[in-house]
């Protein structure tokens, strides 16, 4: 399987420039970094993909057995980033992705130099002495919110865009696509995403890490970055002062300050 | 706040915009009842249309905090204005996991879209949760700046408990549909194996002679009525049968295997074809009712080795079925024909003609099912016939009984769907001498392979 083509791999900024990866979280797809990325560009390297089920995709590579844990997600970015030979790149992931991004670097760690978590959480679930935000039943309501909601979803008309991001004639349906994802996909990406636990991966992590933080998060709550900061040996902590969970929408300059700001001082 | 001053700095525009473009309108020619009810409209000032429309409405900053809402939507939520205005955020006044939607997929689609359509989330209230319907536009500044979130949530009691239904159907329609495939498996897998206890599992070997067999399922829902068998009846004689039984399904199989059996037990305690058929028949005529007439065709045969020669005489009798074919080494093909004998088991008693003719080496004998000639061949759906089967038979010279049944499996398949009924194939031949077959496999491994086939054929 073409691995670039499986995940809409896109190559793009300064071709000798350090290399990002961006990883989107779960929700949408690499869309979620349009702000950003012009920001970044004039000076990185930047690898955008989507994770196989979401945006244009090759939905036929999915399969629930593979996406239904972290590891499946790592293995996609660890084999997005061996497809281009990456060596030691950073990678930026965004909410969930952020622990995908730890265990892809446990996987390759050849391949993966750094890690900047944007809106982070080791776990979403509160626990005894551990507060996530949100209890199990919180969760099957999203999964319900998510049955109800098919936004955009066709079935008959996925199969044009997914894995079609060269037509154009497609384009009204990509740009109403976007967030789109199979239904079946979103409940396991969901279930993968807010059931999963990764506390126990954060003290192994040996590359530099910088931990982001939102302002005002209702997803992953100041007090959860924290817990992750002191978790990460060495990291650097920041706070953005961003609205919402999604700091590369709603603070695009000061997400690429930071990430630039980090990369910088690891290269130093 | 200055934002929010400045939005309702617009709509009071745009709201005294339009009340201008009503007023307009209102001159001249509207009836007087008419006119009554469009004064009473005018009375309904923009900011009466605003707190008390059918729908709930409010606007927020970029960060979500609440900066005007409308009188609609306060008393759906049991809140006051003050409760509300700059102290919440809008995901506050949903539930959990709608709070989770906004922040993964309504929020970034805002940012970068500007609107969303219908979405579906609750509020909470203070004693229950509310359906709605949400849709939201973001307002630009004049440099392109996201200023406000303007959002409209409309009453979706009654379209979501209709959807929750919807979905409960889709849930049980999903069901009922894995449980009858899952019904479905297991009684293939059921008939499948009843399939088999109709047929030997494989093929006895018979010294000096070649033998394959081939059977057909014609579907794997379906029991068929065709059979076969070979066995030894004593230290030198080898007993064999084919034939169909009438009819389809569970009754016929229950007839077939009463006949294997009937067959298996006549032929100990008197192998002759004709004796062994008669038996048959009184069997299943006791049987044979007005209300469930089965009966079936059938070909016995005894088989017995010429000493020296190679050879083997075959003796065989026939109750209603095709002839069997002989094909000669030199490759003249002929049927035995066994002329006058009946359906076994419709009368009481029934008389059964005898043919007899001898294998030399080279010669097959080919026995099958009426399913073979009764295929619809070709655009015009002919049946392939007894003449083609001949011709056919006749073109595969010099042949053996292993080769012959590979090459009628491969014309079974051609048929594709024109092959509508059960089919049985049987061929017993002797070996052409050494010499002659210096280039083929030897006979053993020729039949061994042709079993795995033919049982393979059964699993499908």
């Amino acid at each position: 399987m073409d691995v670039r083509r499986r995940n809409n791999v896109i190559v793009t900024g300064r071709a000798d420039g350090p290399v990002l990866v961006l990883a989107h979280g779960f929700g949408c797809d690499q869309e979620m970094w349009r702000l950003v990325v012009p920001v970044l560009a004039a000076e990185y390297r930047l690898v955008l993909f989507d994770y196989v089920g979401c945006g244009r995709s090759d939905r036929a590579s999915w399969s629930e057995a593979r996406y239904q844990s972290l590891d499946g997600y790592a293995l996609d970015v660890v084999e997005v980033c061996a497809e281009l030979g990456l060596e030691r790149a950073t990678l930026v992931g965004h909410s969930v992705s952020a622990m995908i991004g730890v265990r892809a670097a446990r996987l390759a760690p050849e391949r993966i130099g750094s890690l900047v978590m944007l809106a982070p959480s080791p776990r979403y679930v509160d626990d005894e002495g551990y507060r996530g935000g949100f209890s199990r039943e919180d969760i099957d309501e999203l999964l319900g919110s998510l049955e109800a909601n098919h936004l955009g979803w066709s079935a008959t008309a996925a199969p044009l865009i997914m894995g079609n991001p060269d037509r154009p004639e497609l384009a009204d349906e990509l740009e109403r696509s976007f967030c789109a994802t199979d239904p079946a996909v979103a409940r396991v990406f969901a279930r993968a995403t807010f059931l999963s636990d990764s506390r126990s991966e954060l003290p192994g992590v040996t590359v530099p890490t910088l931990v982001a933080r939102c302002a005002d998060d209702a997803i992953a709550p100041p007090e959860v970055a924290d817990h992750v900061h002191a978790a990460v040996p060495g990291s650097r902590l920041v706070t953005l002062e961003a609205a919402g969970h999604c700091p590369q929408l709603s603070a695009p300059e000061a997400t690429a300050e930071a990430i630039g700001e980090f990369v910088r001082a690891v290269a130093r | 706040m200055s934002r929010t001053e400045r939005d309702r700095r617009t709509a009071d525009r745009t709201s005294a915009s339009a009340t201008q473009e009503r007023g307009d309108g209102a001159g001249g020619a509207t009836p007087p009842s008419a006119d009554a009810a469009f004064t009473a409209l005018l009375e309904d000032s923009a900011e009466e249309l605003y707190e008390r429309a059918p729908c709930g409405y409010l606007s927020t900053l970029m960060d979500g905090t609440v900066a005007r809402i409308n009188g609609t939507l306060l008393d759906w939520l049991g809140m006051t204005r003050e409760e509300v205005v700059s102290r919440k955020s809008f995901t506050d006044l949903l539930t959990v996991g709608g709070r989770l939607y906004y922040e993964t997929h309504v929020s970034p689609l805002l940012r970068l879209r500007g609107e969303v359509n219908g979405v579906a989330m609750e509020l909470r209230q203070p004693d229950g949760r509310l359906p709605v319907l949400v849709s939201a536009t973001v307002k630009k500044g004049g440099d392109g700046q996201p200023l406000l979130i303007r959002i409209t949530l409309f009453d979706a009691r009654d379209r979501r408990a209709y959807e929750a239904e919807l979905l409960r159907g889709k849930l049980a329609a999903e069901q009922a549909r894995v449980r009858a495939e899952e019904d479905r498996t297991r009684l293939q897998s059921a008939l499948a194996v009843l399939q088999r206890s109709l047929l030997p599992t494989e093929l006895p070997r018979v010294p000096g002679m070649e033998v394959a067999a081939h059977y057909h399922a014609a579907s794997r829902d379906q029991l068929g009525g065709d059979f076969y068998d070979l066995f030894p009846v004593d230290g030198s004689r080898w007993a064999f049968f084919l034939g169909d039984v009438c009819g389809k399904g569970p009754e016929a199989a229950a007839v077939t295997s009463l006949v294997r059996y009937t067959l298996r037990a006549a032929a100990l305690h008197d192998p002759t074809p004709e004796a062994a058929l008669t038996t048959l028949n009184t069997v299943l005529h006791e049987r044979y009712t007005s209300s469930d007439p089965r009966y079936c065709t059938a070909v016995f045969g005894l088989l017995r080795p010429l000493p020296g020669e190679g050879g083997f005489e075959v003796e065989l009798a026939s109750g209603g079925h095709p002839p069997a074919l002989v094909a000669r080494r030199g490759g003249e093909v002929e049927a035995l024909s066994t002329p006058g004998g009946l359906l076994v088991g419709v009368l009481p008693t029934a008389g059964f003609a005898t043919a007899r003719t001898v294998l030399y080496p080279g010669d097959t004998v080919l026995l099958h099912t009426d399913g073979l000639t009764e295929a619809r061949t070709g655009a015009d759906r002919a049946l392939y016939g007894d003449a083609a089967l001949r011709s056919f038979t006749r073109d595969q010279a010099p042949t053996s009984a292993p080769a012959l049944v590979d090459a009628l499996t491969d014309l079974l398949h051609g048929f594709g769907d024109g092959l509508g009924d059960d089919t049985a194939v049987l061929a017993l031949g002797v070996p052409a001498h050494e010499a002659d077959t210096a280039t083929a496999p030897s006979p053993s491994s020729r039949i061994r392979r042709d079993l795995r086939a033919t049982t393979g054929e059964n699993n499908q």
